[in-house]
């Protein structure tokens, strides 16, 4: 059988690795993702294991490459992910990615220093430049109207004294305090003047473009020079020094034009070398990246195992799976340098871990499996069943071929182009959700497909696929209805005791005439309550009878006779009568009984209280011993599966001594499990109910959207009905696919989880096993 | 010259799908009211008058109302037209700008 059915085989080993050639043969196995590794030395402390040095040199390589990683994101480049996937490097080569990767690093810190004060310099110079031609405006310029004058010295030449300036830049905002100051602190002794900068430049502190402001103040007196200095001092301006004539003005300007223009030069050829240097780490940190990644994995596994001093050797215990231990021979012989290393099967009395090999079409039904409870070793996996019952049940709480419709090629679509990279690299996790379980959807829409079809709904309407069995116009002729009849009763009755009136039932699904009906729920009720019933009943027998291949599988044979036969009886004496009853009743009885009919619900609350109802008619005769005989049969199966085998194995181990309170734990474990079952057949039998519920809570659900929303399309006769009608569908349209297609589909989607885990699993299921988890070299991840 | 680009990929991708289901539901739902479907009964815009002098205004009624979904759908289909023109273009400035 394939390994889908029950778990794989997994055994403990052995491998013996010399010390020269385990990192090779850890890398090899970590390549092909086999063995679960233990850890040999839980109670050493990472810092005081073997190989804690070569793991802090990885951890020092990836601090450097996190500084490059950054380095580049800051440049705006991203990194391309690694097309294939290197090898873990051996020890030379592993030196070497680490003097390169830190000589990267240095050459890219100096760099960008140097890149950084050339950009400083040059934003000094441009400053001081703009100072001196803006000042020029006003030193030079008459006294103009509306433009606050400035001693200019060569006017006022009479005045005795010298006029100072000083010139610098100012942030905008703090102009107008600066000026306030300036004015209180020397008043009168000065005179300033402001010009916005003709072109933003960078806030050195916070990297934001602003326009500055040129400030040139023009003073006399020595005292007053030193308080303005301080003042602009406070206020964080850039003072540059403003010579007096006309000459070193023009002078300084030539000047510094020369300046910038080399500097400008310089902090080109700058930027092109940083931008090969950041061109030559982006082409190799990818490879490295995943390199020391999967370096630091194998010392990280080389520490788990103990060394053995006698054999100077390392020893690791995996866990493997016996159908891959060749593949690990193999795998120790590419690996080892003299086919040295080899691996040993050791037995072992703990329980292995759980390994079920899925493919991308099984994963989807395993997981949902899993998420409740991994399958303990070697017990039978309820998963390939789910791969039919999940949808199926789904389906009937969700049964609308319009909606299923919709869903399955939701579905379809995601699966056609499943290999596209946009698909798969979505970051939204909940895309990502309903991406993993695209097989599912698929299946539950094309479920849903069908039974939209068995229910006849499609968007709440009822199609005609085959002409309806009921004829309104014979029951017309029949009863020679005039038109005053008609006017007065607004509800006819189709008799199906009338000839002709019912033609027999529908070929497939349900009559259409009975969505046009005014009693369409009491009958469609009835058969969904009855239907919910019968599938959980079903469903829990199937249940019950999976639990037979863990009984023989774990050589448990009493337990075939003792625990499965006892279950088994009570179930199907209880309810698997009630399903003979249903069946019955649809079978033998018809219309022409229906007033007499009797009422199942009535006879099997009798058969409990062992009473009978004189005005309920028994289905067939000599009912009432039959269920009797079950009732007794069912009661007596209940001591059997209390006390059957604690007792067996008590009688079994009569001759060893066993401790008192193992026994008590036995029966009291047994006494729970007796408890949960019977109780548990009762109250699952009835939670199968919610089948019913949900898709009559989905088919109202969908016929309020059509009447409320969708007829107020079809109200206008004229053609302007047409154009109303798109806004209405697509009101419509929105709404079936955020209420009926999302809500519901999620909430039937869980009930039918709920239905799987609890009512179903608890008959066979224990699912306390632990995932195996192999050691393998995960797909590189870029934050 | 104004960009004639509006809509974004998503927004195009919605009104593509909408578009789409829209055409055929409308079309199929003007189908079965022009063959005068008993199950459409209900949505049928019907006054008391229409029920006098056998079924041929009922049929009349829905006659009409199903060139109605024939518009729409008209209607939709241009819509969609429109949504695959806008998404045409948003991969051709997803190509040009690099």
């Amino acid at each position: 059988m394939g390994s889908l059915f029950r778990s794989e085989e997994v055994c403990l080993a052995q491998l013996f690795l010399q010390s020269a050639s385990a990192y090779s043969c850890i890398s090899e196995l970590g390549e092909r993702g086999l063995l679960e590794f233990r850890d040999l030395n839980p109670k050493v402390s990472p810092f005081q294991r073997r190989f804690v040095g070569e793991v802090r040199r990885c951890e020092e390589m990836e601090k450097t490459f996190t500084f490059l990683q950054q380095e580049l994101r800051a440049a705006g480049r991203l990194p391309a992910p690694c097309p294939e996937s290197p090898r873990a490097p051996a020890a030379r080569e592993a030196l070497r990615v680490q003097e390169q990767s830190e000589q990267l690093a240095q050459e890219l810190r100096e760099v960008s220093r140097s890149r950084s004060s050339l950009r400083d310099r040059l934003r000094d110079l441009r400053q001081h430049l703009h100072v001196l031609r803006e000042g020029q405006r006003f030193t030079s310029l008459p006294v103009g109207p509306g433009r606050e004058p400035i001693l200019d010295p060569s006017l006022h030449h009479h005045l005795d004294r010298k006029i100072n300036f000083v010139a610098g830049v100012i942030h905008p905002w703090r102009v107008t305090a600066f000026e306030r100051l300036l004015w209180r602190a020397c008043r009168g002794y000065l005179v300033a003047s402001f010009v916005e900068m003709p072109e933003p430049m960078e806030d050195p502190a916070t990297g934001e473009s602003i326009t500055w402001v040129i400030f040139l103040i023009s003073y006399w007196g020595e005292q007053i020079g030193q308080k303005i200095r301080k003042i602009s001092n406070c206020f964080h301006c850039q003072v540059y020094g403003y010579p007096e004539s006309e000459a070193s003005r023009t002078e300084a300007i030539t000047r510094l034009h020369g300046q910038i223009q080399e500097l400008s030069v310089t902090l080109e050829e700058t930027e092109k070398y940083l931008a090969e240097v950041l061109d030559k780490v982006a082409q190799v940190l990818p490879t490295w990246r995943v390199q020391v990644q999967k370096m630091k994995a194998i010392y990280l596994v080389l520490n788990q195992c103990s060394f053995d001093v006698t054999k100077k050797c390392l020893i690791a215990e995996v866990w493997c799976p016996v159908r891959d231990l060749t593949q690990v021979q193999d795998a120790l012989r590419q690996g080892s340098v003299s086919g040295s290393c080899f691996v040993q099967r050791v037995p072992t009395t703990e329980s292995p871990p759980t390994l079920i090999r899925t493919n991308k079409f099984t994963a989807g039904f395993q997981s949902i499996v899993d998420a409740y409870g991994v399958a303990s070793y070697q017990e039978v996996n309820p998963a390939p069943y789910a791969i039919i019952t999940f949808p199926f049940i789904f389906a009937i709480m969700f049964g609308d071929v319009g909606h299923g419709l919709l869903m399955f090629l939701f579905a379809l679509w995601m699966v056609l182009y499943e290999d596209s990279p946009r698909l798969r690299q979505g970051t939204n996790e909940i895309w990502l959700t309903f991406f993993e379980g695209r097989y599912l959807i698929l299946l539950m829409g094309a479920f849903s497909i069908y039974t939209g079809f068995i229910y006849n709904e499609c968007f709440s309407k009822a199609t005609a696929i085959f002409p309806s069995a009921w004829s309104v116009a014979t029951m017309a002729n029949h009863s020679s209805w005039s038109s005053a009849y008609l006017a007065t009763h607004p509800s006819l009755t189709l008799d199906p005791n009338v000839t002709g009136v019912f033609q027999g039932p529908y070929p497939f699904g349900i009559d259409p005439i009975w969505s046009l009906a005014t009693n369409h729920l009491n009958f469609l009720n009835s058969f969904k309550m009855k239907m919910s019933v019968v599938l959980g009943i079903v469903h829990m027998g199937f249940g019950v009878m999976l639990g037979v291949f863990n009984h023989v599988h774990f050589q448990q044979r009493h337990r075939l006779v003792l625990e499965f036969l006892p279950e088994m009886i009570f179930l199907l004496a209880l309810f698997g009568y009630l399903v003979f009853l249903i069946f019955y009743k649809w079978i033998k009885f018809s219309a022409a009984d229906s007033r007499v009919a009797p009422s199942i619900l009535i006879h099997f609350i009798d058969m409990f209280l062992f009473t009978s109802n004189a005005e309920n008619l028994p289905l067939y005769p000599g009912q009432v011993p039959v269920q009797m005989v079950l009732v007794v049969l069912a009661l007596a199966s209940v001591p059997v599966l209390l006390l059957g085998t604690p007792l067996y194995q008590w009688c079994r181990q009569r001759g060893l001594t066993v401790g008192a309170h193992d026994f008590a734990e036995i029966f009291m474990h047994q006494a729970i499990h007796t408890i949960e079952y019977c109780l548990g057949c009762v109250s699952n039998t009835a939670s199968y109910l919610r089948l019913w519920a949900l898709s009559l809570a989905h088919a109202q659900l969908s016929e309020v959207l059509w009447s409320m929303v969708m007829r107020n399309g079809f109200v206008g006769l004229s053609y302007v009905g047409g154009v109303v009608l798109v806004p209405v569908f697509a009101a419509f349209a929105v709404l079936t696919v955020a209420i009926l297609l999302v809500m519901e589909g999620l909430s039937a989607f869980l009930h039918a989880l709920r239905l799987h885990w609890v009512e179903f699993q608890n008959k066979f299921y224990v699912g306390a096993g632990y995932k195996l988890c192999p050691f393998a070299f995960a797909p590189d991840t870029w934050e | 010259m104004v960009s004639l680009l509006c809509c974004g990929p998503k927004m195009a991708a919605c009104g593509l799908v909408l578009s789409a289901w829209g055409v055929v539901m409308l079309v199929l739902l003007g189908i079965f009211f022009n063959v005068h479907s008993a199950v459409l009964i209900e949505d049928v815009p019907f006054t008391e008058e229409d029920f006098k002098g056998g079924p041929e205004r009922i049929y009349r009624l829905y006659e009409q109302v199903s060139y109605n979904c024939f518009i729409a759908a008209g209607l939709y289909a241009l819509l969609g037209g429109f949504s695959l023109f806008q998404s045409r273009l948003n991969k051709r400035k997803e190509y040009m700008v690099r």
